[in-house]
């Protein structure tokens, strides 16, 4: 059980703070196909900053970028005031061990245990010893719901669970950034919506800036602070802000259609 | 401020101390998984004494001198509440940051799982009995495959199957063209050591001449076939078991089954018919090359002229032992295409299944082809081939 009420969150309003991610006039392309263009948006600490748009309008390459799997084709994108630099290896690896990725089918190592995949990041970054390590990795599967889980294979539990017990491995370094793509797809409403909480939980608890990939709007409604929405038909952002004030000013018809989940022939 | 008391107030501190009915604990500094932090039993391990003769009922917290803290504190928390929890005393967590308590409880939150104990390690006898089990259902696999593999090729005799020709000619491409180069360079390299083989040892009782006998018969009967077998289990076999092994991991194959298609019909089928009607050709073309190249030698070594060599084999060798390779060959080919397609629809379902299933595929088909071989050359000899 999920302790209730959810704590209040306190997103920072101060505009003179840095902050967290900040992207100008980025242009997304394949080769000389773009994506998107246009795109400038930042996200401030401790916010949940959602990234939304139909299927294919390049929500998952934005992430890419943002995580700094895919090099912008134009524009730059900045973690905490510094370009990230996909070159230097040094900065490069300063600005990932401050990043949690969930993957969208938990991306977890299927030849590790699971302490061993939520292990293996505080091997590869801290020169902690091993019974610390292995006291972490038992804090973080207990937080995720997955105590004493330790030494099952990602083959052996569930989809929900290995979702969750990627989720202990994107904060196994207690991460300033998390970054979710599409964190409900593939579970059923109750997991999804405790995952939703999960989320909420870690936000207000360590106070981690959350960035989520999601075309799920109840997640949107239930957790954005604020939202980005990509247009597929623009290729650019036609819409940021909190989600509930776009659904009811929607400043285009796709934005309106998108989060009144309506088809175009529809009344 | 020196550099002592830099470090002093950026380290993690916990202090422990006893305070009436109240186990006092008292965290400060910065706590943060970088660096050294206490553990409970070492702070503890002090006071307990102390704590055994006083009449302690609870734990107290100050976080007054807190600075930073992440999961680290949260350990030596929970460290605190297992003592807790082992010593009856209760938790009183009122003077630690708000947000504390919520992860403690979240920690908390769901029982642990207790870990299924490993059954205990068996007697030498019991797991030869077990290994020999296993080996016992393996093989009945493999019969039961064949079998089924044998029933397909009924139906497509009878024309009740459709073969899927696409897959047919990738396959028969990439044991063609796709396989010339690699089949050039080991048969050109076995006919000249054989070549090799029979000048440095038939010169010595003055039989150099009849090297294209030996030449003639290895590469024909036994060298060019099981070569060209050993290339294509490598090559083709692995391709086929990582490939099926793929699909079974992202449920193509259950999906062919759910459609009422049988994977051995629309899958097992076109790869062996690929292998079937290609491996005469190639072993055909490995003979060939394998010959010029022991030609090749014995022309250096021996000073054998091209037609001296040629008419020297042809008077030796029958054309029943270039069809006995040919056959040889095919068989091989039959037994890389089944060993390929079972390991790969058999494949677990994570990733290094689809490696298991490549490495053991290849291992089983070679092992076959060595003892089909083997068999074969037993019973030609019986046969008087």
């Amino acid at each position: 059980m999920m302790p209730s009420p959810l704590p209040s969150r306190q997103p920072s309003t101060d505009l003179l703070e840095v902050p967290v991610i900040e992207v100008r006039d980025l242009t997304m392309a394949y080769g000389d196909r773009v994506i998107m263009q246009d795109i400038s948006f930042s996200v401030q600490r401790g916010e949940v900053f959602v990234l939304m748009g139909g299927s294919g309008s390049g929500k998952s390459t934005l992430l890419k970028h943002l995580i700094g799997l895919k090099a912008p084709s134009k524009g730059t994108i900045l973690f905490e005031g510094d370009a990230f630099d996909l070159e230097d290896d040094v900065t490069r690896r300063r600005v990932l061990r401050r990043m949690g990725v969930l993957y969208q089918n938990g991306a977890l190592w299927s030849g590790l245990t699971l302490a061993e995949n939520v292990a293996l990041p505080l091997e590869e970054f801290t020169s902690l010893d091993a019974s610390t390590i292995q006291d972490i990795v038992s804090l973080k599967l207990s937080l995720v719901g997955l105590r004493g889980f330790d030494g099952f294979y990602p083959s052996e539990i569930s989809g929900g669970m290995r979702k969750r017990a990627a989720l202990a491995r994107a904060i196994a370094l207690d991460p300033d950034v998390l970054f979710f793509d599409e964190p409900s797809s593939g579970l059923d409403p109750i997991s999804a919506s405790r995952l939703d909480d999960l989320i909420l939980e870690l936000t207000a608890s360590f106070g981690t800036t959350i960035v989520v990939v999601t075309h799920d709007l109840d997640s949107i409604f239930r957790i954005a602070d604020r939202a980005l929405f990509l247009d597929i038909h623009e290729k650019t952002m036609t819409a940021l802000g909190p989600p509930a004030a776009l659904r009811d000013h929607p400043p285009s018809a796709e934005v309106h259609r998108f989060l009144t989940r309506t088809s175009e022939g529809s009344p | 401020m020196t550099t002592a008391e830099a470090t002093s107030t950026n380290a993690a501190v916990a202090g422990l101390q006893v305070e009436g009915d109240a186990l006092h604990v008292c965290v400060g500094g910065r706590w943060a998984l970088e660096q050294a932090q206490p553990r409970f039993e070492a702070v503890a391990g002090g006071t307990t004494t102390e704590i055994g003769r006083a009449s302690v009922r609870r734990m107290t917290f100050d976080a007054q001198a807190l600075d930073h803290w992440d999961s680290s504190l949260l350990i030596y928390l929970l460290q605190c509440q297992d003592y807790c929890e082992a010593h009856r005393l209760e938790f009183a967590s009122a003077g630690l940051p708000a947000q504390i308590p919520r992860l403690l409880a979240l920690a908390r939150a769901v029982p642990e799982r207790v870990q299924t104990s490993s059954p205990p390690s068996l007697p030498f006898a019991a797991r030869l009995g077990a290994a020999a089990i296993r080996l016992g259902d393996e093989v009945m696999t493999a019969v039961g495959f064949i079998g089924e593999v044998a029933l397909s090729v009924a139906r497509l005799a009878t024309r009740r199957v459709h073969l899927s020709w696409r897959d047919f000619w990738v396959v028969a491409q990439t044991n063609s063209s796709g396989a010339l180069g690699i089949v050039t360079l080991i048969a050109l390299l076995v006919g000249v050591i054989i070549a090799f083989l029979g000048v440095v040892v038939l010169r010595r009782f003055g039989a150099g001449y009849y090297v294209s006998y030996l030449v003639g018969f290895g590469v024909l009967r036994e060298m060019g076939a099981l070569m060209t077998g050993i290339i294509i289990a490598g090559r083709t076999g692995a391709a086929f078991a990582a490939e099926l092994g793929s699909m079974k991991i992202s449920e193509e194959i259950d999906a062919y089954t759910t459609l009422g298609i049988s994977p051995i019909d629309h899958l097992v089928l076109p790869r062996l018919l690929g292998l079937f009607v290609m491996m005469p050709l190639l072993i055909i073309y490995a003979d060939l090359v394998g010959i010029a190249g022991g030609m090749f030698v014995s022309a250096m070594m021996l000073d054998l002229s091209v037609k001296q060599f040629m008419n020297g084999m042809l008077a030796a060798v029958t054309m029943s032992d270039a069809l006995l390779g040919i056959v040889k060959g095919t068989i091989f080919g039959v037994i890389v295409g089944i060993a390929g397609c079972m390991k790969g629809l058999q494949a677990g379902s994570d990733a290094s299944a689809v490696g298991r299933a490549a490495t053991s595929a290849v291992v089983l088909g070679i092992t076959f082809i060595i003892a089909a071989n083997a068999l074969i050359d037993w019973l030609a000899a019986l046969l008087d081939l």
